[in-house]
């Protein structure tokens, strides 16, 4: 079935989570399986009534567990597939975020981020799962998770994370927040031919050579999929290249564990995007990512007027950390300032990439995201 | 010469991952013969077929059938054959679980797959406990029944799972022990050529953790169970369908036609697509 509706080409007002919904549209999902939540219910709402029009599918599934299940088959049976939650639901996906992982299968998981721990603050924003994205689930594996702060980057990082999740075959994170996904901003949407879509690599072998977990140079498997004739068998259980359970063989599980953290981490680079501005004479830097970076580089501006040398490195990618970037401002800058809507989250990451470099956090928790006044007077503290 | 013997039914089952983990007296071997029979019978494309699994021992029957499978975490397979088969509804989607896989941690998934008829077909293996992590109660283990978590015996009335099957909606609902393989198989293949969510519970024995537990220390002494107890009772109502160490009654409970949610779904977007075009 093709779509008989076009995609909004043009710019227009919209709120964060319709322009995420739009840009799952534009990325080509064609599945989304959910259950309703503030604050990322408007993302089922909006694709209840786009996905039919591009001949995809919608289904409010009885409760997340089942809605990041479907996606996984969904995906296996060749679609590209998303749900979308917010914390308390993303806590209950995340033994099928492993198995998604342990099977390597592309897909989009979108958490828009509320006050946390529990039901905690259904209708507030919150940076408060960002750890929950890197280690939420158990086991070690490589993750990829991006951070919009506007309502454009909901739209652009939503096409970005399903081009991410085809190319490494990994479950691939959206953390927006509350503030991102219920304000509304304009988008310019670019006409479908110049929107960037990669889909998954499909095999070059005969079936009965196929081994679904057999990686290439990338360390990436290609894909077949369900009912193309592959007859292929995938397990959550340790398992070979052929996808067979080597559940007492330690051998096969350190190389099978190992390479699902290296196709991540050995193409960081590739993966990894920031946002870097005045950083060229910085002496102090404020590292912030999602809403609160806007905060920040307001805070920026201000303390350039006022002759400090202020620069912000805008996290774009949380994870594979952005490591490389933060030690390269650290040997530069005087200090760093971190301002996050949580007790203290990726400040850790960036003290372990900053070494001597003296980090200083700013924490706020509950109703809004930072001030600019704040940030800039931690940054005129730390000047 | 010697002649390379191959068993007819090869081509079904993924031999390298043989031998299976079965223990001796096992029930599940005989649902995977049962299953691979009506495929047979059926000329089912294989390549077509996708056989999903939970947890658990008879979990494993997905990856030794030939064909494309998935072993999901505990109780997620239907929620992931969902998926499948709203994706692609081309595929036969074919779920094979225990009752503990799919009626305590899944007991969710089921119910909703019933209630929207989503054209999935659900093979349980009732061994009325949790063989692989060691015989601990579950929602079928019968009251007074001994197991590793209830040594003073059961006190949680069980499922009757094929009440709540129909009761749920699916269309097909069946049960019967592994030692009526023929109408076991002929109940596959009748689940097969539906279009709705078909249900078959398959009272299987489990000695080596259940059984010895419970005065039945062999598979044999299982089986002599089952020929002493069952009854069949084809149509009868589900909610008296008992299973009691006097009763156990089998059949064909529920046959009904009700279009299935994947078909409703397709209709819909194409009904979208016709009025998008201005018809």
């Amino acid at each position: 079935m093709t779509g008989k509706r076009t995609l909004p080409t043009g710019a227009h007002f919209m709120s964060g989570d319709i322009a995420c919904a739009e840009g799952a549209i534009a990325a080509g999902c064609r599945f989304f399986a959910g259950y309703p939540i503030t604050p990322a219910t408007e993302i089922a709402e909006h694709l209840s009534e786009r996905m039919p029009e591009f001949g995809g599918i919608y289904i409010q599934m009885e409760d997340e567990i089942a809605s990041i299940a479907a996606v996984l088959g969904a995906s296996y049976a060749g679609l590209k597939a998303m749900t979308a939650t917010s914390g308390p639901g993303f806590s209950l996906m995340q033994e099928n975020i492993g198995l998604a992982v342990m099977t390597e299968t592309p897909c989009v998981i979108v958490d828009i981020m509320r006050g946390g721990p529990s039901t905690g603050q259904p209708t507030l924003p919150g940076q408060q799962d960002v750890m929950q994205a890197k280690w939420g689930s158990h086991g070690d594996y490589g993750i990829i998770a991006l951070a919009p702060s506007s309502v454009q980057e909901m739209f652009n990082l939503t096409v970005e994370a399903f081009n991410l999740a085809e190319t490494y075959r990994v479950p691939t994170l959206l953390m927006g927040d509350e503030i991102v996904a219920h304000m509304w901003e304009k988008v310019v949407i670019p006409p479908a031919s110049e929107i960037r879509i990669v889909n998954r690599k499909k095999p070059h072998v005969s079936p009965s050579e196929y081994a679904p977990f057999m990686p290439e140079d990338d360390l990436v498997p290609p894909m077949a999929c369900f009912g193309e004739g592959y007859r292929f068998h995938a397990t959550g259980l340790t398992h070979d290249e052929r996808g067979y359970p080597r559940t007492q063989n330690s051998e096969v599980q350190t190389r099978l564990v190992r390479r699902l953290c290296e196709k991540i981490n050995k193409n960081a680079d590739k993966i990894i995007n920031v946002e870097e501005v005045m950083l060229e004479d910085a002496d102090i830097v404020v590292v912030a990512y999602g809403i609160v970076a806007r905060a920040a580089l307001s805070a920026v501006r201000r303390a350039r007027e006022a002759g400090i040398k202020a620069g912000m490195l805008r996290l774009i990618t949380l994870w594979p950390f952005p490591e490389k970037h933060v030690a390269r401002i650290a040997g530069q800058a005087k200090a760093i300032v971190v301002p996050e809507m949580n007790c203290g989250q990726i400040v850790r990451e960036v003290e372990r990439a900053a070494k001597e470099t003296p980090v200083s956090f700013l924490s706020k928790l509950g109703e809004e995201p930072h001030t600019p006044q704040e940030i800039l007077d931690m940054v005129r503290r730390c000047s | 010469m010697v002649q390379e013997v191959v068993h007819p039914f090869a081509k079904y089952l993924r031999s390298a991952m043989m031998p299976h983990i079965w223990c001796p007296g096992c029930g599940n071997g005989i649902v995977l013969n049962c299953f691979v029979h009506a495929l047979d019978e059926l000329q089912k494309d294989l390549d077509k077929l996708v056989v999903v699994s939970g947890i658990g021992c008879i979990g494993r029957t997905a990856g030794y059938t030939n064909a494309d499978s998935f072993h999901t975490t505990h109780g997620r397979a239907i929620a992931f054959a969902t998926g499948v088969k709203l994706a692609n509804p081309e595929l036969e989607v074919v779920v094979i679980s225990g009752d503990g896989d799919l009626f305590a941690i899944g007991g969710n998934h089921f119910i909703h797959a019933a209630r929207r008829n989503i054209g999935i077909k659900v093979i349980c293996a009732n061994n009325f406990n949790y063989g692989m992590t060691g015989g601990q109660q579950g929602p079928t283990t019968p009251l007074e029944a001994s197991t590793t978590t209830t040594p003073y015996g059961n006190i949680e009335h069980p499922f009757n799972l094929v009440h709540l099957a129909a009761a749920s909606g699916a269309t097909y609902v069946a049960r019967w022990t592994t030692l009526h393989v023929r109408r076991l198989t002929q109940s596959i293949k009748r689940m097969l050529q539906k279009e709705g969510f078909c249900f078959l519970e398959v009272v299987s024995p489990c000695p080596e953790i259940f059984g010895r537990r419970n005065k039945m220390r062999t598979g044999l002494e299982m089986m002599e169970w089952f020929r002493r107890a069952s009854v069949v009772e084809n149509f009868s109502d589900p909610s008296k369908a008992e299973i009691s160490p006097e009763k156990i009654v089998v059949g064909e409970f529920v046959n009904t036609e009700k279009i299935s949610y994947e078909r409703l779904l397709h209709e819909k977007i194409a009904q979208i697509n016709e009025k998008a075009m201005g018809w």
